[in-house]
């Protein structure tokens, strides 16, 4: 993981900015648009995005609701088709990339499945893929260690808090082995304590994996403490305003929010979330 | 404790407002015909006697409860249980082609909502006939159903079965099309970033999703073939049965003998939806759910 070697184009700023990582590009998209067709006429989901996220790299999208900035984390992992422009995850089409399960994903809702205990629920991506009867066994204990939740096995995800379920939902998206991990929202549902907790372990845990991580949400703390690139992205059509390469250290206390360096990035979020917003409506 | 004390009175209330107001309609029902055979007679009982003979006549327009109760309670634990008087008797006999024609039914069903679910032609063929299918009374179907196997040399169980699933599979299709388009969009995107296959996601997915709404339609399903397995049991003149009871004791104006096939038959028709009750509660603590 080579994080402080993508700063070197950290001032690569603007409309449509590529920012190019050293390592190997795992997602990329050029001129990437979809328009959804809905009973009141075309919606510009996306227009023209061009976006390279690095192996190893932590990258957020944020911006207001209908920005797209889950409609693009949907592209990447083919729940939805792009009506312009290409994308590719690790060097394939999304679907090829798909069919290769090269990427777990986190919904905003735990949506795990009530009539599954964690065990089940975790080891349910295993069972579709295959996986030896050892091999779940190995693996669960091996995630459930890695969110905190070993001993909670036995348990159905109502004897579970809001933010334990979203922990087994990250659990089994971590289960496959996927490189690439795409969370929308994960933790917008829950309260502010449990947000924080689960940021920091969340940093944590993408420390000891060496897994990319593509990051929605619409909380500036949030992107600016995780991230190592900010996406920051616009409504009306959804595009791309701002891309910021965080100078933050690896090693994030969570205290380092209140350092000036912090503050100075949330400030550019924010502008850059003040100028893609147009008040004529 | 304290919710089973806060049912059993209501509960009570309503059984003996009912009672009362049953009795009170006995005497009135069955008071013209009493006067009429004291007429012949040249007796004048008093208004306390004329009650008493009102409740117990051997034929009665409204037979009392008591009278229900002492023919049910009779034909049901002391005459033997091979005899053809025997509710227990009767009542094993629409039994069996209820479940038969409910296991038979809920099947049905079962593949149907399945190809509807997953073919659309089927889904837009299907689906008109399966409505229209019960808009024809069972009263017609029945006779014909019955008739056409008896000419084929088919009598007994299949063809009152039939006439148990005709009415069984309806519910148990509309239920589990329902069920099994239960899942959350974000399950069945789960599903598809694993890209799971359609069995996959059938298995793991949609029938465990549908199960709350298998065993609501079961229990509607199961009532509705025991309506079927009795009514199937009228037009062919058959020899044993809840149904044929009901018809005999309306040949010969058994009206207790009738009331008490009646008796049987709804708690034939409790203990089946309760057993399916239980067996769905069963399986949702299997599966998970808060106690």
């Amino acid at each position: 993981m080579n994080v402080s070697a993508a700063a070197a184009s950290a001032n690569d700023v603007g409309r449509g900015a590529a920012t190019m990582s050293s390592g190997q590009t795992v997602v990329s998209a050029r001129g990437l648009s979809l328009v959804f067709d809905t009973n009141d006429g075309p919606v510009n989901a996306l227009a023209d995005i061009d976006l390279d996220v690095g192996k190893g790299e932590f990258v957020s999208f944020i911006g207001p609701s209908g920005c797209g900035k889950t409609t693009f984390l949907r592209v990447i992992a083919d729940l939805e088709k792009p009506t312009a422009g290409t994308i590719s995850v690790n060097g394939m089409t999304p679907q090829q990339a798909r069919e290769k399960r090269a990427y777990g994903y986190v919904f905003q809702a735990a949506g795990l499945f009530p009539w599954r205990t964690i065990e089940r629920n975790v080891t349910l991506p295993l069972e579709i893929m295959g996986y030896s009867r050892a091999e779940r066994a190995e693996r669960l204990h091996r995630t459930l260690e890695l969110v905190n939740l070993t001993g909670f096995e036995k348990k159905f995800p109502w004897q579970l808090s809001g933010g334990m379920q979203q922990r087994a939902s990250i659990a089994r998206a971590l289960a496959f082995d996927a490189d690439l991990l795409l969370m929308d929202e994960p933790f917008g549902a829950l309260d502010e304590i449990v947000r924080d907790h689960l940021n920091s372990q969340l940093l944590e845990l993408w420390a000891r994996t060496t897994k990319t991580i593509c990051f929605v949400t619409h909380s500036i703390p949030e992107a600016v403490y995780l991230s190592t690139k900010i996406v920051v992205m616009s409504p009306r059509p959804g595009r791309v305003t701002d891309v910021i390469q965080s100078t933050l250290p690896k090693e994030r206390p969570l205290d380092i929010r209140e350092t000036p360096e912090f503050l100075e990035i949330a400030h550019r979020v924010r502008d850059g979330l003040r100028a893609g917003h147009s008040y004529e409506d | 404790m304290d919710s089973f004390r806060d049912k059993i009175v209501p509960v009570s209330v309503i059984v003996a407002a009912i009672l009362v107001v049953w009795y009170v309609a006995a005497i009135f029902m069955n008071a013209p015909y009493q006067r009429e055979l004291n007429a012949r007679a040249h007796v004048t009982p008093d208004l306390g006697a004329f009650i008493g003979q009102t409740w117990a006549q051997r034929k009665p327009t409204l037979p009392a409860p008591h009278q229900i109760a002492e023919n049910f309670f009779k034909n049901t634990f002391l005459v033997k249980i091979t005899s053809r008087r025997s509710l227990v008797y009767n009542s094993w006999v629409t039994l069996s082609s209820t479940m038969a024609g409910f296991a038979s039914g809920t099947l049905l069903g079962i593949l149907i909502a399945v190809g509807i679910v997953h073919v659309p032609v089927l889904d837009r063929s299907l689906m008109p006939w399966i409505i229209a299918s019960q808009t024809i009374p069972i009263l017609a179907i029945a006779p014909m159903v019955v008739v056409v196997f008896a000419a084929i040399g088919i009598t007994g169980l299949i063809p009152k079965a039939l006439i148990s699933t005709y009415l069984s599979f309806f519910p148990v299709a509309v239920g589990m099309v329902k069920g099994l388009r239960s899942p959350d969009i974000l399950h069945l995107d789960l599903m598809h970033t694993y890209n799971a296959s359609k069995v996959q996601a059938f298995w793991k997915l949609r029938v465990p999703a549908s199960m709350p709404f298998l065993f609501t339609s079961m229990k509607v399903a199961v009532a509705a073939s025991l309506v079927g397995a009795i009514v199937a049991e009228l037009p062919t003149g058959a020899v044993a049965g809840i149904g044929a009871k009901l018809l005999a004791g309306s040949y010969y104006s058994q009206t207790i003998d009738m009331w008490s096939a009646l008796v049987a038959g709804s708690v034939v028709a409790v203990l089946l939806v309760a057993t399916v009750g239980v067996v769905g509660r069963f399986v949702e603590l299997r599966m998970g759910a808060r106690p």
